[in-house]
């Protein structure tokens, strides 16, 4: 295993990722959570999650804390991905797949504008 | 679910849920003895002998109940449905062992499905638990190979910076693909010799069948 290579690779990718984040960090705490149970996972969650974290990858997004809850008994809205931008209330979006994700990433976590047409109304 | 590995995540998730502070994940594929054997292992708040019963029984689940839903009872399905087997092991206060072992070659066994998905998902999820994932090879012939990845020294390094900077995501996803996908593609050449030893015997003549 490269074990030991890897990790003085880390080391490199620790001070490359500190430095961009003070160069650019999302105003405020942005939260991405991802229902993960087993309704959710049976609905595609893991994709859902997969997803979210591509995005940060090849868009760059620093400062977003990536995260999972249980059922929250929608289970026919599953995968169910919910957004908090800094003090805000909470925004619950329904059946978010790939594509969703992307919508909800660049127009809501990125630029503060939640994404209307998947919000779950209750 | 339609793969094992979105099961082992399911059987993960209620390990976090039980308060647990280190969880692995193991899978084995093991083509000499032709099965596939998966645990997740916790050291959780664990269950009492009843409960262990009760939540491998698709109808005991409830609202009430927590951390247990279709998830056991639908992989012990998958397990036995594949002439495997399925065990809970568990103990209050000291955490829970769920192995579910399947016969690799048989034909309504689910496919292993996206495993590195499945540890990247668990350890980004559970930021605060300590995470092992296995996953090892068993050839024909006995020779084992094994990818073994244990956060530790990860988190260590990393300190306070979050695993989801994007630098750090691209880091880790990348040894846990890595890791993973070397062991797939040594075990897909395997079972394609495999299967050319074996359609030339039959076409030399051989009668012998493929049991």
């Amino acid at each position: 295993m490269p074990a030991i290579k890897s990790l003085e690779e880390l080391k490199r990718v620790r001070e490359e990722a500190l430095q961009k984040k003070q160069l650019k960090a999302t105003p405020g705490n942005v939260q991405v959570i991802v229902a993960m149970g087993t309704c959710g996972i049976a609905a595609g969650a893991r994709d859902t999650m997969k997803s979210v974290l591509n995005y940060i990858e090849s868009e760059k997004v620093s400062g977003v804390t990536v995260t999972q809850t249980g059922c929250i008994g929608l289970c026919e809205q599953e995968p169910i991905l919910q957004v908090v931008l800094g003090d805000q209330p909470k925004v619950m979006y329904g059946k978010v797949d790939a594509q969703v994700v992307q919508k909800i990433m660049k127009q809501h976590v990125q630029n503060g504008q939640p994404v209307k047409e998947y919000i779950i109304q209750m | 679910m339609r793969e094992i590995a979105l099961h082992l995540l399911d059987i993960a998730e209620n390990s976090a849920a039980a308060e647990s502070r280190n969880i692995s994940i193991e899978v084995h594929e093991d083509l000499l003895s032709d099965r596939l054997s998966t645990c997740v292992v916790d050291d959780g708040r664990g269950m009492d002998l009843e409960t262990v019963q009760r939540v491998q029984d698709p109808f005991y689940t409830t609202r009430t109940t927590r951390n247990v839903g279709l998830g056991i009872p639908l992989l012990k399905l998958a397990a036995e449905m594949a002439e495997g087997s399925f065990r809970l092991k568990s103990e209050p206060g000291k955490g829970t062992r769920v192995e579910a072992i399947f016969r690799h070659s048989h034909m309504d066994r689910m496919p292993l499905g996206d495993i590195s998905a499945t540890f990247l998902t668990a350890l980004i999820s559970h930021p605060d638990i300590h995470w092992t994932f296995v996953y090892r090879a068993t050839d024909k012939n006995g020779n084992m190979s094994d990818f073994v990845f244990d956060d530790m020294e990860l988190k260590t390094e990393l300190g306070d910076l979050s695993l989801t900077e994007p630098e750090v995501l691209t880091f880790v996803r990348g040894m846990l693909e890595e890791g993973i996908e070397a062991l797939t593609r040594k075990r897909l050449t395997e079972l394609e010799n495999l299967f050319a030893t074996e359609n030339a015997a039959q076409s030399s003549g051989s009668t012998r069948r493929v049991q």
